[in-house]
């Protein structure tokens, strides 16, 4: 699997210690009681600095949450469209706002259009059961827009080419598990 | 599918948010669930093995480590295959989707910054001798509030 390596990588959001500690949990945290600890342990670290320091990234944002993050595929959300949208300028960040929080909506972006090509300027990810239920929240978004959208696709995913969570660089090994690859 | 029984949907439910991130997270986990920690570290080791959990630990923003941009490429019919692999092999690239459109093949660049990233996506424009439709995000409007696990239609046959 290739991944970036970026010893570089913004100095001042994440010093050489933080770095070290996104690369052994990247993968997952140990299973043990005292996962921090056993993290820490062959950094050189204690638990406590070990979660302070994933508490400090959680802060600003680096790290999003520490959670049991379920493999949506493997629970039936077979179905996932990305939905881009040609959406007044003018009124894209309301609208993307409101959006983002409909059901099934995992992202929402604004990206650039590259006209005449790519006239699309909002992105919307929905995740659903069955091809149908995707349509529906397209649907819903649809009607969220209303005329402010002039138009809109649907884009599903036929086949998974590539994936990973990665992103450091490590020795090899030195991730605990790979990501499941589907 | 695998069968998951009570525990185990109650720790996906009530964790995919987030864990405590405190001394011993998986033993206040299990007092909240009237479980022990030995109980609660065997069913998310198993559910890890299942692939029903990717894994258990931080979700990294790498947008705020680094640099990445979406991008996409229009690769048809007998082209597809070896353009997928060349993008596949390229520096930095963590994702490869293909999708029903004119631009089939969508994946996302990643450097450690901005001037590296462009720097890769000129390398493989080049190697590919196609346009990469470059499409970073300008804003993000992230709630992600999770999806309710539909345990019900799960069990369907």
């Amino acid at each position: 699997m290739s991944v970036s390596t970026c010893p570089s990588e913004s100095p001042s959001l994440l010093d050489a210690t933080d770095r070290a500690i996104v690369l052994a949990t990247q993968a997952g945290l140990p299973l043990v009681p005292d996962p921090w600890g056993a993290v820490g342990r062959p950094l050189g670290l204690g638990a406590e600095e070990v979660r302070a320091r994933l508490a400090r990234m959680q802060e600003v944002g680096i790290v999003r949450r520490i959670a049991a993050v379920p493999n949506h595929y493997r629970l039936g959300y077979v179905a996932n469209g990305m939905t881009v949208w040609d959406v007044d300028d003018a009124r894209i960040v309301r609208l993307g706002r409101e959006v983002a929080t409909l059901p099934g909506v995992s992202h929402c972006y604004r990206r650039p259009r590259h006209l005449p090509d790519w006239p699309y300027n909002l992105f919307a990810m929905l995740h659903g059961h069955t091809r149908e239920e995707v349509e529906r929240q397209a649907e819903a978004l649809r009607a969220l827009l209303g005329e402010a959208c002039r138009d809109h696709r649907i884009l599903y995913s036929s086949r998974i080419l590539k994936k990973t969570g990665l992103r450091l660089a490590g020795r090899p090994g030195a991730g605990r598990k790979p990501e499941p690859r589907r | 599918m695998v069968t998951l029984d009570a525990l185990d949907r109650q720790l996906i439910d009530a964790y995919q948010r987030g864990l405590p991130v405190c001394e011993r997270p998986f033993a206040a986990m299990a007092a909240r669930l009237g479980s022990s920690e030995a109980e609660v570290l065997e069913r998310l080791a198993r559910l890890a093995r299942l692939e029903v959990l990717s894994r258990v630990g931080p979700v990294f923003d790498h947008a705020r480590a680094g640099a990445s941009l979406l991008a996409a490429v229009a690769a048809p019919g007998a082209e597809r295959d070896a353009v997928a692999e060349a993008i596949n092999r390229a520096p930095g690239v963590n994702h490869n989707y293909l999708r029903e459109h004119d631009f089939n093949l969508w994946f996302v660049m990643t450097a450690p910054d901005e001037e590296v990233l462009e720097a890769r996506l000129d390398a493989l424009e080049a190697e590919l001798e196609r346009e990469i439709l470059r499409l970073p995000m300008l804003e993000g409007f992230h709630i992600d509030l999770g999806f309710p696990i539909p345990w019900h239609e799960l069990e369907a046959p």
